[in-house]
């Protein structure tokens, strides 16, 4: 038997979702094709757009399908950095925070880098929460060199939200553009892009029960971005290509969906793992769940497991058949320390510790209780294990 | 068995995890992640541990059915080999940062991980046999792949490590055979080229690596007599025995080669003088171990043999070991041995320890006397 608890990773595709990608694959026709089956093709894909702007509360014409979270990251950050520099070569800084996912941080490196962008990281407490009256601060001081500020709706390891309101109006008072990265939020909260006062926001479909590769970033009527591929001049001339009418339309059937479902599927996780909680925290002293105090995903528990490290815990569960993870998605399979936990000011030990559990659609109290079940046997054999790679036992 | 099989991405570590499992033991791959900034993609022999031997060692284990997981040792490798490589040639030694890797991080810090996780053993493709004796004891004998034999660089492992070692392809008669194994089994990897170069140094210059480490700063070449015969960017560049690279305008009087005799990074000084000055006939360490059981009546002179480098020749020799230190006085003499080199002791085919050489004893006469001054302050090359 094997319990999954890694729908932060990805989730299982939904079956009505999969009976409706299989079957708009069989439809032939490129939906930039003029005759009728290309018009027909065309039709789901703009039947998909405003099922998606329904679901975020945006106009249809600011949903811009990309292949994912990633280069929806990378369409906002790049784009609005290279508009907003071209507009004023002054506005070079792009602030965001340490706790973000690599496919935000790696492309304000890239442009540090390569382009001449600073990046700026927005100080966090120790529970992850951004310093608003540090960059209420920054803001008075520099915002006239700011280009883009991006910051993640919820993170993807610790679950924390982020105050986006706040942030946003903030930024209004100086006309900066914010992006979010809404990956990790979407379909656990309710998003309106209309009242977030955000520039763009990404998200992704296979974190909602849809299909791997098609996301969207979602950019306002009033924002200009410069496009990272050029060609047939598709999606506002924003990502050109063959647009994935299928995937589209998969995607916002499980947006549709995942959405009607939100408030009780909301509560029901919620419970679920609250439940998860409580147990861990009465069966072990060595859990300390992360951001406890702040508010967080209702399917996110995110635990730092003191003196073990986070890839002992993982294998030690997956030989008992429970699928967790150490956080983020790892780069070519490594777990390292977690760079959000670092950023947040742990040391370099708790971050080798953390354990993320996420839950879903599937997600029942019977997958509770095994966690629950097998996790002494895994602390224990990590605590024996020790750090290996700090050296720390 | 449990057993935990290290998978390198390369062809030795893949086939001895395929034997393991074709014995009965229930394998798991791990692949350790040695540095935290890997790069993508091998560049044919140089370096390894890229994203891409990642990739090619979980795809071994996909073909075997096992699972598999990479862990991160890149701290530990970083503090225990890479940090101790750059500080001994800082120190004018000559380390051996495989050995290093056996030592610290494979069977230590991978197999005390792996026990505490509930293993019984560690599985790599190193080339050397695990053979018991009349009594039961463990012991270390050279692979029959002599052309590939590894036990040189597994000569720290200690009885208690053998314990919890498995070397499967150790019996093999030779590398190709492992490449045919390989690809009659379906592994990607039957035809990938061996490493040879120090893994986190994929450019393959260790003195341009070492430079941008510790820095150059300008020093004197001098000959046996003390005089100056030229300049180098840095005495830590250079190794005893190395005859290239040491730019000196004019030949020496006998219009033969010069070689790198001492270094002395304390006055930034490289010595050089002829081939037969190189000669050394007694080596002595103070940290030793015994792999597998230690000989009895070691503290008399008995007959062995010694190596000195990972794919050097064994000479004979007589070895001496007090509460202190390891004596190993050679039959004949070998040229160009660096203190911080390890000098792996054999009896037969079985290695019997290890030590990691401190000083040495010239061979020649009048390099004794006409380094006496040298030798003061040159690594206590005596």
């Amino acid at each position: 038997m094997t319990v999954y608890l890694d729908y932060a990773a990805t989730t299982p595709i939904r079956p009505e979702v999969l009976d409706c990608y299989v079957e708009n694959l069989k439809a032939l026709g490129n939906p930039s094709s003029v005759h009728s089956a290309g018009q027909k093709v065309r039709r789901a894909l703009e039947e998909a757009r405003e099922q998606i702007a329904k679901t975020v509360q945006c106009d249809r014409n600011e949903v811009i399908f990309t292949s994912g979270g990633t280069e929806s990251n990378n369409l906002a950050i790049k784009g609005l950095f290279w508009e907003q520099r071209a507009l004023d070569d002054k506005r070079c800084i792009i602030l965001s925070a340490g706790t973000e996912h690599h496919a935000t941080i790696d492309p304000i490196e890239w442009l540090e880098k390569h382009e001449g962008a600073e990046a700026v990281w927005i100080p966090v407490d120790e529970e992850g929460v951004i310093d608003f009256s540090w960059l209420e601060n920054f803001l008075v001081e520099k915002h006239q060199e700011v280009a883009l500020i991006s910051l993640m709706w919820a993170n993807n390891e610790t679950g924390l939200i982020t105050d986006i309101p706040r942030l946003t109006q903030l930024a209004q008072k100086y006309s900066i553009p914010v992006h979010s990265d809404a990956v990790a939020a979407f379909g656990h909260t309710e998003l309106s892009f209309k009242s977030s006062g955000l520039s763009a926001m990404s998200i992704s479909a296979h974190k909602i029960g849809g299909p791997v590769g098609i996301g969207a970033l979602i950019v306002s009527r009033a924002t200009k971005l410069v496009s990272l591929v050029h060609g047939g001049g598709q999606e506002r001339g924003l990502r050109s290509g063959t647009m994935n009418a299928p995937a589209a339309k998969a995607f916002a059937l499980a947006a549709k969906n995942t959405i009607e479902e939100l408030n009780a599927e909301t509560q029901r996780l919620q419970a679920l793992r609250d439940q998860l909680v409580e147990k861990v925290e009465s069966i072990t002293s060595v859990a300390q769940l992360t951001s406890k105090h702040s508010p967080r995903m209702p399917h996110n528990a995110h635990f730092i497991f003191q003196g073990c490290s986070g890839d002992s815990i993982l294998f030690l569960l997956d030989q008992q058949g429970i699928q967790v993870s150490t956080g983020s998605a790892c780069q070519a399979g490594v777990n390292g320390p977690s760079h959000v936990l670092v950023a947040m000011g742990r040391s370099v030990s708790e971050a080798y510790g953390c354990i993320r559990v996420t839950l879903g659609t599937d997600s029942c109290e019977d997958d509770i209780q095994a966690f629950i079940a097998a996790l002494p046997k895994a602390i224990e054999g990590a605590l024996k294990a020790g750090i290996a790679n700090t050296g720390a036992n | 068995m449990k057993v935990l099989a290290a998978m390198s991405g390369g062809v030795d570590s893949a086939v001895a995890a395929a034997r393991a499992v074709e014995q009965g033991h229930e394998v798991v791959g791990v692949h350790l992640a040695l540095s935290r900034m890997p790069g993508t993609l091998r560049t044919g022999s140089r370096g390894c541990c890229t994203i891409e031997d990642s990739m090619d060692a979980q795809r071994a284990a996909n073909l075997l059915c096992i699972p598999f997981y990479v862990w991160d040792f890149s701290e530990r490798f970083k503090l225990d080999v890479v940090d101790d490589f750059i500080s001994e040639y800082e120190s004018g030694r000559t380390p051996n940062p495989c050995m290093r890797c056996n030592e610290r991080i494979k069977f230590a810090a991978l197999l005390e991980k792996g026990l505490a996780l509930g293993f019984d053993a560690i599985c790599t493709g190193h080339y050397a046999s695990i053979l018991t004796d009349d009594e039961g004891n463990l012991e270390l004998h050279r692979s029959l792949a002599v052309a590939k034999d590894q036990s040189y660089v597994l000569g720290v492992l200690t009885s208690e490590q053998l314990k919890h070692a498995m070397f499967p392809i150790g019996a093999s008669a030779s590398k190709d055979d492992i490449r045919a194994e390989a690809a009659a089994r379906g592994l990607s990897v039957a035809a990938k080229p061996d490493s040879y170069d120090i893994c986190f140094i994929p450019e393959g210059d260790t003195q341009d690596w070492l430079a941008d480490r510790l820095g150059s700063t300008k020093g004197e070449i001098v000959d046996m007599e003390g005089n100056v015969l030229g300049q180098h960017q840095g005495a830590h560049g250079f190794t005893v025995g190395q005859r290239k690279g040491l730019s000196i305008g004019k030949p020496a009087v006998d219009g033969k080669p010069r070689y790198v005799l001492a270094v002395d990074v304390k006055s930034n000084k490289v010595v050089v003088g002829p081939a037969r000055a190189l000669a050394v006939k007694e080596l002595v360490g103070s940290k030793f171990t015994w792999c597998g059981k230690a000989k009895a009546d070691a503290d008399e002179f008995f007959e062995a043999l010694v190596q000195v480098r990972a794919h050097g020749e064994q000479v004979p020799c007589r070895v001496q070991v007090t509460s202190d230190q390891m004596i190993i006085k050679l039959d004949e003499p070998i040229l160009g041995v660096a203190p911080g080199q390890t000098a792996v002791i054999y009896l037969g085919s079985r290695v019997l320890a290890q030590t990691t050489i401190d000083s040495t004893v010239s061979a020649v006469d009048d390099f004794s006397t006409a380094s006496a001054s040298i030798s003061q302050s040159v690594n206590g090359a005596v």
